[in-house]
């Protein structure tokens, strides 16, 4: 297969900014499916996705600024996002249980 | 080699968030999530950062999303119904995420000029000895604190999961 591509196909390099890009773009994504979704588990997942879209810029500048750092910052970003999910799900446990339904337009007790 | 790794699991990152947001199930969805996880763990990779990128597929396509789904099963959740009683988000959300994607891209386009091209291996500092020596020396307090905030989490999921004695 080597001799079929051109050399440079093999050394061709990815630019940073497509990184930081497609994590921008996941970001956006998620916050559209925060903003739209209307069953709670589901938003909580566009929350992860948002948290996962920062950790790969904070690891894309790690790799930029050839310092470790970055990556302590995300793995601290994963470990906030497990606390959070443990008790993010247990509060979803207790409204299911006293309201019986995951459709946050109808938990607006709140609301006005 | 390195551009195809990433056009591919790029590629398999956005088409994961779209389909986690066009899903109507929520398992469906979870899975979507499941495969975005790993596509970004594999850009971890190619980032040089070893030791994040097995984090990621042991504690969130592992850990979070085995929670998530034992809860989706547990609560036996359905089809999301429609229901037009969004409000404002429904109309401004879209224009506005679409506003925040393109200042950002500007934003990273304009100060990122010069940023240096991203080789597989040309970094090597992102291995668990780095990681560890790091978290151990001049992030231990953080990493302390962590550990109090975890505690934390774990009663407070306890308190609010358990059933009610009466």
């Amino acid at each position: 297969m080597t001799h079929l591509l051109p050399p440079e196909f093999f050394t061709a390099t990815v630019p940073l900014n497509a990184y930081l890009i497609l994590s921008a773009i996941l970001f956006a994504i998620g916050a559209c499916g925060f903003l739209f979704r209307k069953n709670i588990i589901t938003i909580y997942m566009c929350i992860e996705l948002m948290l996962n879209a920062v950790n790969l810029s904070f690891v894309t500048f790690s790799y930029q600024f050839g310092k470790v750092d970055g990556q302590i910052y995300s793995f601290f970003v994963m470990v906030v996002a497990a606390a959070e999910a443990a008790v993010g799900l247990a509060i979803i446990l207790t409204i299911f249980r006293n309201r019986n339904t995951l459709q946050i337009d109808e938990i607006d007790t709140l609301k006005n | 080699m390195d551009v195809i790794l990433f056009t591919f699991f790029a590629l398999v990152a956005i088409v994961g968030a779209v389909s986690l947001v066009l899903q109507k199930h929520p398992i469906s969805s979870a899975l979507s999530l499941v495969s975005v996880m790993v596509a970004l763990a594999v850009l971890f990779l190619l980032l040089g950062a070893e030791f994040i990128a097995a984090a990621q597929l042991v504690v969130y396509s592992g850990a979070i999303m085995v929670l998530f789904v034992f809860v989706i099963m547990l609560l036996n959740a359905g089809a999301e119904r429609e229901s037009r009683k969004g409000g404002l988000a429904q109309f401004l959300g879209l224009p506005l995420t679409a506003i925040l994607l393109v200042f950002a891209s500007m934003v990273i386009t304009q100060s990122m000029a010069n940023a240096k091209a991203v080789k597989f291996g040309a970094f090597s500092g992102g291995g668990p000895r780095e990681v560890g020596w790091e978290l151990f020396t001049r992030y231990l307090l953080p990493f302390e604190v962590t550990s109090i905030l975890i505690l934390i989490a774990i009663a407070g999921a306890v308190v609010l999961a358990r059933k009610e004695i009466d």
